[in-house]
């Protein structure tokens, strides 16, 4: 049974056309058209180094492009866009707090507005007691789910997420994995997902894409037949061995 | 410190003092070349209120000449961090502050200065202010560059970027910057007093044209303690300000 993918209002449609990226003479990103839904949770795999980052970054407008072109409708504003890198990246200096209202600081907003803001987002995430603690006195999924609200903070239209998951041991992974689906399920936002992890891109997506190690042409693009609702049964079940399967012989495939 | 680090830490003072003590008093050393300790205590508290007086001048000097190279180093840092071609144009000129050997311009900054404390706080200024300037440059220089990406991301201005980022993650080498020229400032000033100024340098400087050894380790002995007690007093401020970062400064 095919599943019906969301689609919102709340997310941001992106459109890749002929997209053509290279540092130097060596190509990263050779031609490649992709139309992502709004409200759709992507999934990106590809081997180490094949440049996928670097089309998350193209998208996220951190790096720019040689030729083609990337369109955002609506075309997202300042606050609309969010990214979460590998490691969670917090400035130490600054209580649990201050770091998810950062953003909002960075945008302009007042204090009392954006802690308050800051503080709804930590309780989403299930941090509300660690709210007034320094970075370095969490653990590392606790900082990452930091690094999480940070960027659900602004309420994006469009998050990214750059392997957040790829530091942390497996049960952490797991349960950040569930809290982050249902994050996606209840705000609806258009997702993009970078990874080299089979389960965790089965596990969260509703479509996934397969990129080759070389130039990011694509060779698997599938909407993955999982329900919706997800949790550690999931992952137990033979739907998910099913797409795991598929996902795996396109990864394996030699250039 | 704790009581057991005190402890390891005087162990070897003690120990040498008394060597020294036994060695002098044996003949083995000549006791005009390296007066015993017991000498240099009995110099200590018969010349206090002159000794005191310059370790007080010479505090003045070193302390004044520190927080003025702090600032000024702290502020050509970020200077030199704002574009690549400054640095190309400038960063030689700084270096030139740390290879110039400051005994070799003092007689200058006496010429320009005067006899008196601005040359001493001129000269621990030259001696000091390059550590600051390169650890604070290396600190805003090696930014995270995820950071920098964030900020851009919610359009952050190079301003913003720079206190609200820079700065603040340059901290801890800043901080390691200071307490490297808080020992230069102490030498620097001390230098300044050997020419044209009163102080510890100056003490040591007569004393050693009348033969007083005594009162030369005399003056060099509160001239460490000076350099011990500003050491300690930017490492306490760095302990306070680094409180956040490090698991490790809050035990």
């Amino acid at each position: 049974m095919m599943q019906v993918p969301v689609e919102t209002d709340r997310g941001v449609a992106v459109r890749l056309n002929s997209l053509h990226k290279a540092f130097g003479d060596v190509t990263v990103i050779d031609d490649l058209t992709l139309d992502i839904a709004p409200g759709e949770f992507l999934a990106i795999l590809g081997p180490s180094g094949c440049g996928k980052s670097t089309l998350l970054r193209v998208i996220a407008g951190l790096t720019g492009f040689d030729r083609g072109t990337v369109h955002r409708q609506p075309s997202p504003t300042r606050s609309q866009t969010a990214f979460v890198f590998q490691d969670a990246h917090l400035l130490p200096w600054l209580t649990v707090r201050e770091n998810a209202a950062l953003p909002l600081e960075l945008l302009g907003l007042a204090p009392a507005a954006r802690l308050e803001r800051a503080s709804r987002v930590l309780a989403e995430v299930g941090l509300s007691d660690v709210e007034s603690r320094y970075p370095s006195q969490l653990s590392g999924g606790m900082r990452m789910r930091v690094s999480l609200a940070r960027a659900l903070v602004t309420e994006p239209r469009l998050l990214l997420l750059d392997e957040p998951f790829a530091a942390l041991d497996e049960i952490t992974r797991f349960r950040l994995e569930i809290r982050l689906r249902d994050l996606w399920l209840e705000r609806g936002m258009t997702t993009i997902l970078v990874t080299h992890s089979i389960t965790e891109a089965a596990f969260l997506a509703n479509r996934a894409v397969v990129l080759t190690r070389r130039g990011c042409h694509i060779r698997l693009d599938r909407r993955l037949a999982l329900p919706q609702e997800r949790d550690n049964q999931l992952r137990l079940g033979a739907p998910f061995a099913d797409e795991m399967k598929r996902l795996l012989a396109a990864m394996e495939e030699e250039d | 410190m704790t009581l057991r680090k005190t402890i390891a830490a005087a162990t070897p003072f003690v120990v040498l003092t008394l060597a020294v003590e036994a060695l002098v008093r044996a003949g083995i050393i000549r006791a005009f070349l390296v007066p015993p300790p017991s000498a240099i205590f009995e110099t200590i508290v018969r010349d206090w209120p002159e000794l005191f007086a310059a370790l007080l001048k010479t505090s003045e000097g070193a302390v004044l000449g520190f927080v003025l190279s702090s600032l000024t180093g702290v502020a050509i840092a970020i200077f030199l961090s704002s574009s690549r071609a400054i640095q190309d144009a400038f960063y030689p000129y700084a270096v030139f502050f740390q290879t110039v050997p400051i005994i070799a311009i003092a007689p200058l900054l006496v010429i320009w200065f005067g006899y008196g404390v601005r040359t001493v706080i001129a000269s621990a200024f030259i001696a000091s202010i390059f550590p600051v300037i390169a650890n604070t440059l290396n600190g805003i220089l090696s930014t995270d560059p995820a950071l920098r990406d964030l900020f851009r991301l919610y359009g952050a201005s190079p301003a913003v970027t720079l206190w609200k980022l820079r700065v603040p993650a340059a901290l801890p080498q800043i901080l390691t910057g200071l307490r490297i020229a808080g020992g230069l400032a102490v030498i620097g000033a001390i230098v300044g007093e050997f020419l044209g100024g009163q102080g510890l340098g100056s003490v040591i400087d007569i004393a050693r044209t009348q033969q007083r050894t005594d009162k030369v380790f005399a003056a060099v002995l509160l001239a460490s303690f000076l350099g011990l007690a500003l050491f300690g007093l930017i490492n306490l401020l760095s302990r306070l300000a680094l409180r956040s970062w490090h698991v490790s400064e809050q035990d």
